[in-house]
């Protein structure tokens, strides 16, 4: 994040500024590295690198952000070659210090436990220590970044390419003025081609913010219009920032005005423009209900106030009255009617005033950011769709178990969200036999698949075929089963979450650009679901087993005449359900998180995907996501702060779609479930 | 008076020896859920209780007598929690309840604690603005926690511009609330501050992490604040780490993650990512190790420890104390010689029991490291619990000194007593 | 009439007699009015298992009688509750507020009380503007009418969408089982004006009232006996009559009921709102026993484990819903409590505190598989009563 060298961010906190105010601790501490120096001399040789240190060594102990600045400066002024050394080493948490003598070191862990103690200047290993007698330096991020900056200069131009990559990420995160130079410098002697466009992009962004000539700047503003990147937006942002100003009305105003307001506008309610008045000492603050308060009980006299009984204080109007009272004797400042308000504020001017002087500059990245955020806007759209589609693909594969079972069977499982449980949970024992996780995540699938396509058909031979006609027992019957699994895998799990780990490959997102990014596990179970969709779609179109399905759904009696034996036939469509359930238990683990409860979260969520969808068809499954997913997404967008509001607003509108729909997007044909 | 009422309905309930002589043996009740969404939390520290009842006892118990722990499970489930404390006060008539987690569940315990004048020690982090006679704090008050992280990130980070994602209940919403007030205060304009709230247990986190980077896109250095609870935060820092969001970036602080939530995560990605607390397990002290070998010894190598352990451990000592001193397990007594307890903190210093039933207790800032621990960067010196927060209009004047007002909530401003019970 | 109804419903008269036995002997026993063997926690227990029994009653008339299966009751339960816990909370605030106020210098205005209490009441979700929602909160008398009111008006709204678009089976059950979430969802936020996740607390401290909780508690005991035996006569006579035979024909075929001329979806309608009003009772009398209502109290598995407690106690029988809510109920609380016994079998320990559920969902499932008429078919096999109000 580029951000430039205004005046209002200089301010105290500035860690570059000299240490002035403790010339007396600087000294004493100068002393102290001297005695040190003398003490350890017989044994080190001279030391300019540890005599830096000590002379710092308050500064260094206190490790505050807003402190350490003269010590890290000083460091990297210091001219010895041993310094950026230091910086780094200091930077990785590898400085201890010695708690006898105080001195610093680079200490590394020995096999014994202990640690072995390298000098800076020699470069020796000088000496071990037990952890006990010693401290660690830990610079914490915000010392860490300024150590980043200080070490920029000198690893510009560093022969290590990564080193130079490392000097250009915190050059982007924290940009100063004085480091423009440099960078310019180095670029001609860079030989990577990444690493040159990275340069040069960083030079323009920085020219933006902080060259001196204006003509440059505007150059390299309306160069870049347009673009979308975060760190350009994040250039121009700052030098467009503004500032509620008020003035007098006859008095001039010497500042670039972004904008006038008048007191009363949307931008700046009356009250508001008044307190800023009083902000800016440009009038006297109004008397408030707390004041009278205060003055009329500092004003009782022989239980009245202003010759009105206090007891009957109890309204506004009494209370004004009172106050009127001791105004008129002069005791309180009198309360200003509305016109006199309207007289104070018309004698004033309002506007936002940029912080940059320059208008022509403002003019500039004004344009280039319009054309960006008209970029952006579109960008966003993008990216919540994508968002939706990642959404709705989580939900179709977790309901197209549950779409088999109970659109194709007439059953209802209140049990699916427990077999999506029992997958993840067996992807967390397989992870726990083989810890490659590629490997382990290739093994789990198919044994998720194994293990709850084998629960699905010990539930559907033990519970479910005996309660075929009355699908409200099956209901029932299925949610107990639900109730034992998931207390049993609290017993066996305990409560506690456990991890699930997608492989590296997984890790991190495909980057569009800085607006449209998904991480790759989402798009893995976006492909995982179109995989079902099509296994699917195989099955029942394609295979025999599909085919007796597809006729035992239609009419069992006329099936079973055909020699087709529903039994088995509904046997195995049960155990697909679950098996797919099981698939997907996997995968929302890897997302998500491996609890006990977490078929819970989803099983609502896949029944309302399949009614809304339509029952038994699996087109119906993926339309009843994909708006369910759309639908969420766009509640979410339409109010970011709150996204529970998101899920309340989804079932109101699932319930008023079932009233217009009641069969769902795709209507049912066959077998009905429910009558 | 609340002597011989307290006498009375003691007498009433069961006919039991009058709170004056001791009865053995000294009844301690655990009032932590067991089952349902918050056993994940709490069965931990009812494990603590146990063992630290063991350890008292084995030391040779308290006035003489053994202690026994009497376990209760109010099983998640906000009301049981108010039928439990009355069954542990009236039925197996407890000396000392420890207990609850969240907010709601103390407060469903609240009134039955006031009616019964029982006494429970709660443990947990919280959003403060409560002081009730018959309960010690042993948790963070918000500026025990929020406000020092928040601190960090105004002056150690430099961000400027701040994301507040929490789950949607009372403490984040609270807490929350209070930072927004004195982010403001500390000249943070309203538009600089993103507040989210989440459903319990939320796992679609992706559009979330797109508007907080999408808010470093006016150049200011943006951080967040997590008050995100429990599961959910697994899902959110995973989809942080797959956005490839780096501390140095975007740091995250959060205040509900501890030790025992990473567990359930691989936190290679999520080095230096923050989280404050009163107690880090990595603190390096003598105290400390023992605590933690012990706690090993009896639970498994592979268990952790966190901050509302170090808290009941702190309460529990504490108590013990006071009850020596007093001579008693009275609870009057006992509360009298509650204020002023000093105890060691496991991670060095002395914790202090105040007036107005809270801690006074350093302040640990933490980086997430691979291992799944944290590695302390800053710990301030002891800050004093405030159970109303400076940084709201309304509970600013409030106060709360049971010690010498007698009031958990007085208005400094009108020098009143605004209730002596407890507004749950 | 009524003499006749209760001659044909021999167990009516049992039932209530028994119900009144058992009201004397609790009132005996208990600490506030008698000898004091039941702890004033046991007589809460008891009390606020009586008004489960009483939504247990309303659950057998719609899903034992009318076969319609809600999933969704405890929203109406919930609504009860929280529209007397409003009032309870309103006026313990604003005793406690003026007597603070009254020592301040200026006598309060209406509107420093009406903040000071808001403050109060909504300080814990950072607000403390009274929402709409609250407008009655400070009248006893509307709040009481809006315990039947509120979930009555949502189940006649809710109902008359569904079962005009003959939403029917489990589209209906898991309909039901999405406003319950819904609600639940929507009231867990903090901007839903009641408290949040934090819900009203502190409901068993009656405002204005001195006596002991020990008192209150038998109070508040007599009071759900009283409801439960009105509740039951009252759903005893419907069903005994033609309301009765129509609701059963239409669970039994509703289309032929239908072809019959019945309007079938105003009947199914009545019945739905009629429950939903019991449950509204049933809550207002729960929750201020309970002390504390919270959304949490309204999630989908509350009303998964009505269901369970009616199937459990046997359907289509009054008394059977009764049974099961009590005895599963009681049970629960008692094997979670921490007092029964752990069973070791040596090699493995068996805790009740995790054994209890999977206890539950299997006998569940058997009474499901092989005994579908619940606890309540003992008595008929006891009875020889072969032909069972209930199931076809």
């Amino acid at each position: 994040m580029l951000r430039p060298l205004t005046p209002s961010r200089c301010d105290g906190v500035n860690p570059r500024k000299p240490d002035m105010k403790t010339p007396i601790l600087v000294i004493l501490a100068m002393l102290s590295a001297l005695l040190f120096a003398t003490t350890t001399a017989a044994q080190t040789g001279p030391s300019p690198v540890q005599d830096v240190l000590q002379e710092h060594r308050a500064l260094l102990e206190k490790s505050s952000r807003k402190t350490i600045g003269p010590a890290i400066d000083a460091i990297a002024l210091s001219g010895l070659p041993q310094m950026q050394g230091v910086l780094e080493a200091w930077r990785a948490k590898d400085v201890w210090q010695r708690l006898d003598d105080g001195l610093f070191f680079i200490a590394k862990k020995n096999a014994t436990g202990d640690y072995d103690l390298t000098d800076f200047d020699s470069g020796q290993v000088v000496g071990t220590a037990p952890k006990k007698q010693l401290k660690q330096l830990k610079p914490n991020s915000g010392i860490r970044a300024m150590i980043a900056t200080a070490l920029v200069t000198f690893q510009l131009t560093d022969p290590d390419p990564e080193k130079r990559a490392a000097a250009l990420v915190s050059l982007t995160r924290d940009p100063e003025a004085a480091l423009l130079p440099p960078l310019r410098a180095s670029i001609a002697s860079e030989t990577d081609e990444v690493l040159l466009a990275r340069k040069s992009r960083l030079e323009r962004l920085m020219t933006m913010a902080y060259d001196t000539d204006e003509a440059a700047r505007v150059a390299a503003i309306t160069e870049m219009a347009g673009d979308l990147s975060l760190d350009f937006r994040a250039t121009l942002n700052p030098i467009l920032s503004t500032k509620l100003v008020a003035a007098k009305a006859d008095e001039a105003a010497n500042v670039n005005i972004a904008k006038t307001l008048l007191p009363g506008d949307e931008a700046l309610p009356r009250d508001e423009a008044y307190a800023l008045l009083v902000k800016q000492d440009l009038t006297a603050p109004l008397v408030t209900a707390a004041d009278r308060n205060a003055a009329l009980v500092a004003n009782i006299k022989e239980a009245r106030v202003g010759g009105i009984f206090v007891q009957r204080l109890n309204t506004e109007v009494a209370r004004d009255e009172a106050y009127a009272a001791l105004v008129a004797t002069g005791v309180a400042p009198p309360i200003l009617s509305i016109t006199e308000v309207d007289a104070i504020l018309a004698n004033h001017q309002f506007f936002f005033a940029y912080q940059e002087p320059s208008s022509a500059v403002t003019d500039a990245a004004r344009k280039a950011l319009d054309a960006s955020e008209t970029n952006v806007a579109a960008n966003q759209a993008i990216d919540l769709g994508l968002d939706a589609l990642s959404l709705a693909s989580i939900y179709f594969l977790a309901a197209i178990g549950l779409a088999i079972t109970f659109g194709v069977m007439g059953v209802i499982n209140m049990a699916h969200g427990e077999f999506i449980m029992m997958g993840a949970y067996t992807g967390y024992v397989i992870q726990q036999v083989i810890p490659d996780h590629t490997i382990s995540i290739i093994v789990a699938v198919p044994v998720a698949f194994g293990v709850t396509f084998m629960a699905g058909v010990a539930l559907e031979r033990l519970v479910i075929r005996w309660l075929y006609h009355r699908p409200l027992e099956t209901l029932l019957a299925t949610f107990g089963v639900s109730i034992v699994l998931q207390q049993l895998a609290k017993n066996i799990f305990g409560t506690q979450a456990r991890p699930l780990t997608p492989p590296g490959w997984l890790d991190g997102a495909w980057v569009i650009n800085d607006v449209v990014s998904i991480s790759y596990i989402r798009i893995a179970i976006f492909v995982l679901a179109l995989l079902f969709l099509a296994l699917f779609l195989f099955i029942m179109k394609r295979t025999r087993l599909g085919l007796e399905t597809r006729t035992v759904t239609q009419n069992p009696r006329m099936a079973a005449s055909m020699g087709i034996n529903p039994d088995r036939v509904n046997m195995l469509t049960f155990g697909l359900g679950s098996g797919i359930a099981g698939i997907a238990g996997v995968a929302i683990g890897l997302f998500a998180k491996v609890t006990s409860e977490m078929g819970g979260d989803y099983i609502v969520q896949s029944f309302m995907t399949v009614v809304v969808g339509g029952v038994g068809n699996i087109w119906g499954t993926l339309a009843g996501a994909a708006m369910i997913g759309t639908f969420q997404k766009g509640v979410e967008w339409l109010n970011p702060s709150n996204t529970l509001a998101a899920q309340t607003f989804m079932i109101v509108f699932i319930i008023i779609f079932i009233q217009f729909r009641p069969r769902g997007i795709v209507a049912l044909k066959g077998r009905a479930a429910g009558d | 008076m609340k002597l011989t009422k307290t006498v009375l309905a003691s007498a009433l309930v069961l006919g039991a020896a009058p709170a004056i002589a001791q009865a053995c043996p000294i009844k301690v009740g655990v009032l932590h859920s067991l089952s349902g969404t918050m056993a994940i939390s709490e069965t931990t520290l009812k494990d603590t209780m146990l063992t630290l009842v063991e350890t008292q006892n084995n030391e040779g118990g308290l006035l003489g007598c053994q202690l026994e722990a009497v376990v209760v499970d109010p099983a998640s489930d906000w009301p049981l929690f108010a039928e439990k404390a009355r069954e542990l006060l009236t039925v197996q008539d407890v000396d000392v309840i420890f207990g609850s987690w969240t907010s709601v569940s103390r407060k469903s315990a609240l009134p039955v604690l006031e009616e019964l004048n029982g006494l429970m020690f709660y443990p947990v982090q919280y959003e403060g603005e409560e002081s009730s006679k018959n309960v010690f704090y042993t948790g963070a008050a918000p500026n025990q926690q929020a406000i020092p992280a928040t601190d960090y990130f105004l002056d150690e980070l430099g961000v400027e511009k701040f994301a507040l994602l929490g789950t949607d209940y009372v403490y984040p919403r609270t807490t929350n609330n209070i930072l927004e007030s004195y982010l403001q205060g500390k000249g943070i304009p309203v538009d600089d501050i993103f507040v989210n709230y989440t459903p319990f247990g939320h796992s679609d986190w992706s559009k979330i992490v797109a508007d907080v980077v999408a808010l470093g896109a006016d150049g200011k250095k943006v951080g967040v604040i997590s008050t995100i609870n429990g599961d959910a935060n697994i899902g959110f820092y995973k989809e942080l780490a797959a956005a490839g969001i780096s501390a140095d970036d975007i740091p995250v602080v959060a205040f509900s993650v501890g030790e025992e939530e990473l567990s359930g995560l691989d936190t290679s990605n999520l080095v230096g990512h923050l989280a404050a607390w009163n107690y880090f397990q990595s603190a390096d002290t003598e105290a400390n190790t023992a605590f933690i070998s012990a706690w090993k010894a009896k639970m498994g190598e592979e268990r952790v420890t966190n901050d509302p352990m170090e808290a009941h451990y702190i309460g529990f000592n504490m108590w013990v104390n006071a009850v020596e001193e007093a001579n008693t397990t009275d609870v009057d007594a006992v509360r009298t010689a509650m204020y002023g307890q000093e105890f060691p903190n496991l991670t060095g210093g002395t914790a202090v029991m105040l007036p107005n039933h809270h801690l006074a207790k350093p302040v640990l800032i933490g980086e997430i490291t691979e291992d799944g621990q944290f590695d302390i960067i800053s710990q301030t010196d002891e800050v004093p619990g405030d159970a109303w927060t400076d940084f709201l209009p309304a509970s600013a004047v409030l106060k709360s000194d049971w010690k010498e007002l007698g009031c958990g909530m007085y208005n400094t401003e009108t020098s009143t007593c605004v209730q002596i019970k407890s507004n749950y | 009439m009524e003499r006749s109804f209760i001659a044909r419903n021999p167990s009516v008269l049992i039932f209530i007699s028994i119900l009144a036995l058992f009201t004397i002997g609790v009132t005996v026993l208990s600490e506030g009015f008698g000898i004091g063997v039941i702890s004033t926690s046991f007589v809460k227990t008891l009390g606020k298992t009586l008004c489960l029994c009483l939504i247990a009653i309303a659950m057998d008339l719609i899903w034992g009688y009318a076969g319609i299966l809600s999933l969704g009751h405890f929203a109406f339960f919930g609504l009860g509750g929280y529209m007397v816990g409003m009032w309870l909370m309103y006026e313990r605030t604003r005793q406690i507020v003026e007597t603070s106020l009254a020592e301040t210098a200026l006598p309060p205005t209406p509107k420093e009380i009406s903040t000071a209490i808001g403050n109060q009441i909504f300080g814990v979700v950072g607000s403390s503007e009274f929402p709409v929602i609250w407008a009655f909160a400070d009248s006893l008398a509307i709040q009481l009418a809006l315990v039947v009111l509120v979930p009555g008006l949502l189940a006649l709204i809710f109902g008359w969408l569904a079962f005009r678009s003959r939403v029917t089976g489990v589209y209906l059950s898991i309909l039901t089982q999405a406003m319950t979430l819904g609600l639940s969802l929507y009231l867990f936020q903090n901007a839903s004006g009641l408290r949040g996740n934090n819900g009203l607390s502190g409901l068993q401290n009656l405002p204005g009232v001195e006596a002991p909780q020990s008192v209150v508690s038998v109070w508040m005991f007599w009071i759900s006996a009283l409801a439960l035996g009105l509740a039951y006569l009252l759903v005893a006579w419907l069903v005994s009559g033609k309301f009765g035979s129509v609701i059963r024909g239409i669970r039994d075929s509703e289309a032929r009921v239908r072809f019959l001329g019945y309007s079938v979806e105003h009947y199914k309608l009545a019945v739905f709102t009629l429950t939903a009003c019991i449950a509204g009772i049933g809550g207002a009398l729960y929750y201020p026993q309970a002390g504390i209502i919270n959304p949490a109290e309204i999630a989908p598995i509350a009303s998964i484990y009505l269901a369970v407690w009616v199937a459990i106690g046997g359907r289509g029988r009054l008394y059977g819903a009764v049974i099961g809510a009590a005895f599963v109920s009681l049970a629960s609380s008692w094997l979670t409590g921490g007092q029964a016994p752990d069973i070791n079998l040596g090699f493995y320990t068996i805790k009740w505190v995790d054994w209890w559920l999977v206890l539950l969902g299997l006998s569940f499932v058997l009474v499901t598989l092989f005994a579908p008429k619940g606890i309540g078919g003992l008595f008929d096999l006891a009875t020889h009563n072969t032909k069972p109000e209930g199931k076809k």
